[in-house]
């Protein structure tokens, strides 16, 4: 507050964090030549997911023309960044396309014919941000699709934009750049200190905050310097050089580097005054106000023992992986593994066939000598070397143990979901056990188990709720029966007494007992005036509704029940039918031959029931009398018949299922019980 | 082209369980030239036949196990715990005790419970303690030093201490720490001048012995196989304890913390012993908890206890307590205000 930094270089403290390893850092490689311009691909795929959020809204469709840095999809809700046209030409194709994702699993992208002009769509650039609202710049952020190009793809504006932003006191400008072999932002640092100093200036006009920390790496003295340079006679801004260690450049590491201060474990750094951008996003955010220009490009280190050129190229996004590969001169014969990030925490790509995105600050073509494949795992020996390099002061040697037993309250105990995934512990490990990959699949288990065990919490909430209500409209159901008997019971008591009490009356002379009596009465008499009532209203009903009803002949009655029957196979038999076409099973024919056997019997059914209805009673009961000494046994045959093949065809589905080894003779039997029931209603 | 498909991270460090294991083979090479120098050819030899015992023994129990060999038996494990065992044993031990104890330390101190890495208790003193429970002549009959008055056997006699079976009365002497636990009537300054074997500040040999083993386990130290917590939490005590408990030259005498940290086993097992990261405790502060208790309970057995050095029952009776230890000594997490303490709450 009082030191005045103009009087001087002032001496900051750089707080170490604890652990952290020294991996080779395989950085010079791809150092020796200015970032350079590949030349325009003919075809550009686009995510519409290139950050954490949702993914982007399409605005476009097949077939529109698009000019370079046109919106193609917008955001969907705040936490979500939009998608710009990388060049001019026409969208061909909207689909799935493998995109650089750890889980290897495709994306829906949009697919983008470049006509070779590479025509601008109209720009509208801020004339002089320093005169416009916090608001409007945190919108312009949002709307040219900036997300966090150090590799979390966190949407910038949205980190901006909280309320607590308004009140950081310090801004982390992370060009630390920890993983070996990256070199995007030492270059972009060389090259466009100025506009990174522009970028900054921008966020100091929307964020005030009293000091503006640029931590790098000490073995980037070029970038140091440059700088050093634009920030000279800037007050409140300092260059931090901070010691090489990994993984210094993980936004809670760097903050803890510059300022001593540790952001809780359940909050982010925006709660402790800090925010924390990286150079390239800052750059970003002044050619998008500045310009006008929309996050269409990147810096992208192309490095690798495979690339004859390693180098930086300002890679378009949406550009091919294979693209880039070959402008870098790819040597297929060494080419083993490509690795999007950092060999620390970066993951392989099934195919060369992913896009750039957004995020993909380093593509290395990796031969089998420079990453091999990992030796086999050994016993882990508590050396606890892994501990020493774990910069969070976890416990990786018990975690794996946990992990390994899925101990999830000790894995929780030891804090495992404050792991950053460094891979510090991996790459000390003596014994190579990955445990990295014990880790991310300990979280993963926990998440699911957390996920299930929600939805059982779920239903067996509904399930009470059910049950509950199913029990409430039971009690309804059992007092109004009650009510009802009472009632019934009341009226039967209160018509005794009014006889009884007509006799009392007269006899009895206490008026006392008179008025009791006489109230008693007058309840009573109310009593059954409700009683009768209530059995009026049923009569009512019992009359009005029993001579609509049409007499059925008890001939009728059994034709409608065996119709009513029918009809239910034929609705069963249906449904089983449509299931089993879905499922395309062999059964769906010999399901609609039944179908068409019951409606055959339906219609039937139904005739007969036309005839029963329509004569009078008196021809149709000999007639039925006639029939039933023979028929009546056939029928019932035929029932029964009808009854064992059901029981023998769920039989055979239930084997089916468990794979029972009766099910042959099951299937035999249910051949016999269908000859037999063929054979009953032959004779029927 | 099939590009390779792993997890990251894509490149490991150099450091590997079994060179770390060979460092530690490395680190004993002074303790095994003065053993030599003082104790004769037996220690040799023992080291050499104890190996074979060790390696045989696990290529035994890793083909019950149906695991491959060469692989598990290139980790030096099985080495380490040999020679740290046969470096414990009288340079005359016999075939047979070295058979039993390298054997059992193997078989059951180590494989029985998993191998490498899931072993509860040291195998080295699993195997070390029940012999001295077992064979307590066997165990106690150490060559005397060189420098002693008897000379030294030779190679020739050596081998047949050891594998002939000959009297090895003649040779032998009682150990400094003996001669003190035996001590019932002597003043300190009596005793140092009729026993030769106590010339040389410790006792003749051990003095240099324990010095050896400094010397290694500093090496270890520098190279990082090792860290300082659990050495300095075992010799802290050791000589905290030995200070306060150190009453004169009188006959009552527990001997002075110069005595207890260069004699017996003090530097073997502070650098050797209770650094064994497997049966340990394995966070820092653990650590040196873990060594705090085995210097402890070490001078309590030389002081109190019945038997002359306690070393091994120390470190047997920490290891049950590891696992306890590592529970209440978690550090304290980045963004956390409190380390996380005891065990974690089940629901």
């Amino acid at each position: 507050m009082s030191s005045n930094p103009s009087q001087g270089i002032p001496l900051r403290t750089i707080h170490e964090f604890p652990g952290g390893v020294h991996p080779g850092e395989n950085k010079e490689q791809s150092t020796r030549t200015p970032i350079a311009t590949p030349p325009l691909p003919n075809t550009f795929i686009l995510p519409l997911n290139q950050h954490s959020g949702a993914p982007a809204e399409l605005l476009v469709k097949v077939g529109d023309y698009v000019l370079k840095g046109q919106m193609l999809a917008r955001a969907n809700g705040f936490v979500s960044s939009p998608v710009h046209a990388p060049t001019s030409g026409t969208v061909t194709s909207v689909g799935m396309h493998p995109v650089p994702h750890w889980s290897g699993l495709e994306e829906t992208c949009l697919v983008l014919e470049a006509d070779g002009k590479d025509q601008w769509c109209e720009l509208d650039p801020v004339a002089d941000y320093k005169t416009v609202e916090k608001d409007e710049l945190v919108q312009c952020i949002h709307d040219a699709g900036i997300v966090g190009l150090g590799g979390a793809g966190f949407p910038a504006a949205v980190k901006m934009s909280s309320r607590k932003a308004s009140k950081i006191h310090t801004l982390i400008v992370n060009g630390a750049e920890c993983e070996p072999y990256i070199t995007a932002d030492d270059m972009l640092m060389r090259e466009r200190a100025d506009r990174l100093l522009g970028g900054i200036e921008i966020l100091q006009h929307m964020l005030n905050p009293q000091e503006v920390l640029i931590g790098i790496e000490d073995n980037k003295p070029e970038a140091i310097e440059a700088m050093r340079k634009v920030c000279a006679g800037k007050d409140a801004i300092e260059v931090v050089p901070v010691p090489t260690k990994y993984p210094s450049g993980d936004a809670q590491r760097l903050i803890w580097l510059l300022t001593g201060k540790e952001v809780p474990s359940d909050a982010r750094s925006v709660d402790i005054g800090m925010l924390c951008y990286n150079v390239g996003t800052l750059v970003a955010i002044y050619d998008a106000i500045t310009e006008g220009k929309p996050l269409i490009s990147r810096v992208t280190t192309l490095t690798g023992a495979a690339l004859h050129q390693p180098g930086n190229v300002e890679a378009l996004i949406g550009t091919p992986a294979e693209h880039l590969l070959e402008f870098a001169g790819i040597q297929d014969e060494q080419f083993d593994a490509l690795v999007m990030g950092g060999p620390m925490m970066g993951h392989t790509l099934d195919t060369t066939a992913v896009p750039v995105i957004k995020t993909s600050n380093c593509f290395i073509a990796a031969s089998r000598e420079e990453f091999p494949p990992p030796p086999p795992e050994q016993a882990c020996i508590r050396c606890g070397m892994c501990a020493d390099a774990c910069p969070l002061s976890l416990l990786p040697q018990q975690l794996y143990w946990h992990a390994k037993s899925q101990n999830h309250e000790q894995l929780h105990h030891h804090n495992l979901f404050d792991c950053i995934e460094c891979g510090a512990c991996s790459y000390v490990c003596p014994s190579s056990i990955p445990l990295v990959q014990y880790f991310r699949a300990g979280k993963d288990e926990i998440r699911f188990q957390k996920a299930k065990s929600e939805k059982a919490e779920r239903s067996r909430q509904r399930f009470e709720q059910r049950q509950k209500r199913l029990e409430a409209v039971a009690a309804e159901k059992e007092a109004r029966r009650k009510a009802n008997a009472e009632k019934a019971r009341r009226a039967k008591e209160a018509k005794a007494a009014a006889g009884q009490s007509a006799g009392q009356n007269s006899a009895d002379t206490s008026a006392a007992d008179a008025k009791a009596d006489m109230i008693k009465a007058a309840m009573e008499r109310a009593k059954a005036k409700k009683a009768t009532r209530a059995a009026g209203t049923d009569v009512a009903t019992a009359s009005s509704g029993k001579p609509a009803r049409p007499q059925l002949s008890p001939k009728q009655k059994e034709l409608k029940i065996q119709l009513s029957v029918v009809n239910a196979q034929i609705k069963k038999c249906e449904r089983a039918a449509s299931q089993a076409g879905e499922n395309s099973s062999p059964e769906a024919e010999k399901l609609q031959a039944d179908i068409d056997k019951l409606k055959q019997q339906q219609t039937q059914l139904k005739a007969e029931f036309e005839a029963a209805s329509a004569p009078t009673e008196a021809p149709a009961k000999p007639a039925k009398a006639e029939l039933s000494a023979d028929e009546k046994k056939h029928k019932i045959e035929l029932a029964m018949a009808r009854a064992a093949v059901k029981k023998a065809e769920r039989a055979v589905t239930t084997a089916k299922e468990s794979d029972s080894d009766q099910l042959q003779t099951l299937q035999q039997q249910l051949e016999d019980k269908r000859r037999e029931l063929a054979r009953c209603e032959e004779a029927v | 082209m099939a590009l390779i498909r792993q997890t990251s991270p894509h490149t490991l460090g150099q450091n590997k369980t079994s060179h770390i294991m060979r460092l530690v083979l490395i680190a004993l090479v002074p303790a095994l030239a003065a053993q030599t120098w003082f104790f004769g050819w037996g220690i040799i030899i023992n080291v050499i036949w104890c190996s074979v015992i060790a390696l045989g023994a696990e290529a035994w129990i890793l083909a019950l196990r149906k695991r491959p060999l060469s692989f598990y038996l290139r980790d030096n494990s099985a080495l380490v715990t040999a020679w740290l065992l046969a470096m414990a044993l009288p340079a005359a031990a016999p075939w047979w005790l070295s058979l039993i104890g390298v054997g059992f330390a193997i078989i059951f101190g180590k494989q029985l419970y998993g191998g490498m890495g899931n072993n509860p208790f040291n195998p080295a003193m699993v195997g070390y303690v029940l012999l001295l429970i077992s064979f307590p002549q066997e165990m106690t009959s150490w060559v005397a030093p060189l420098g002693s008055g008897i000379s030294a056997p030779g190679i020739g006699d050596s081998f047949s201490m050891i594998f002939a079976g000959s009297a090895v009365d003649g040779w032998t002497m009682a150990t400094p720490l003996d001669i003190l636990r035996e001590n019932k009537s002597l003043t300190m300054n009596e005793l140092w001048q009729n026993s030769p074997q106590l010339s040389g500040m410790t006792g003749l040999g051990w003095f240099w012995t324990n010095l050896a083993f400094l010397a290694g386990g500093l090496y270890l130290l520098k190279e990082k196989a090792i860290s300082w917590h659990a050495p300095a939490g075992m010799l802290l005590a050791l000589a905290v304890l030995s200070l306060l408990f150190w009453n004169g030259t009188g006959s009552e005498s527990h001997g002075s913390p110069i005595f207890h940290l260069f004699s017996g086993a003090t530097m073997m097992g502070a650098f050797f012993i209770v650094t064994d990261p497997v049966s340990g405790a394995t966070s820092n502060k653990g650590r040196l908890l873990f060594g705090l208790g085995v210097g402890t309970l070490t001078y309590v057995i030389r002081a109190w206890g019945g038997y002359p050095d306690g070393v091994a029952f120390a470190t047997l009776l920490m290891n049950m307590a590891a696992p306890a230890i590592d529970y209440w000594t978690q550090p304290r997490t980045y963004g956390h205000r409190k380390p996380k303490r005891g065990m974690a709450k089940t629901k």
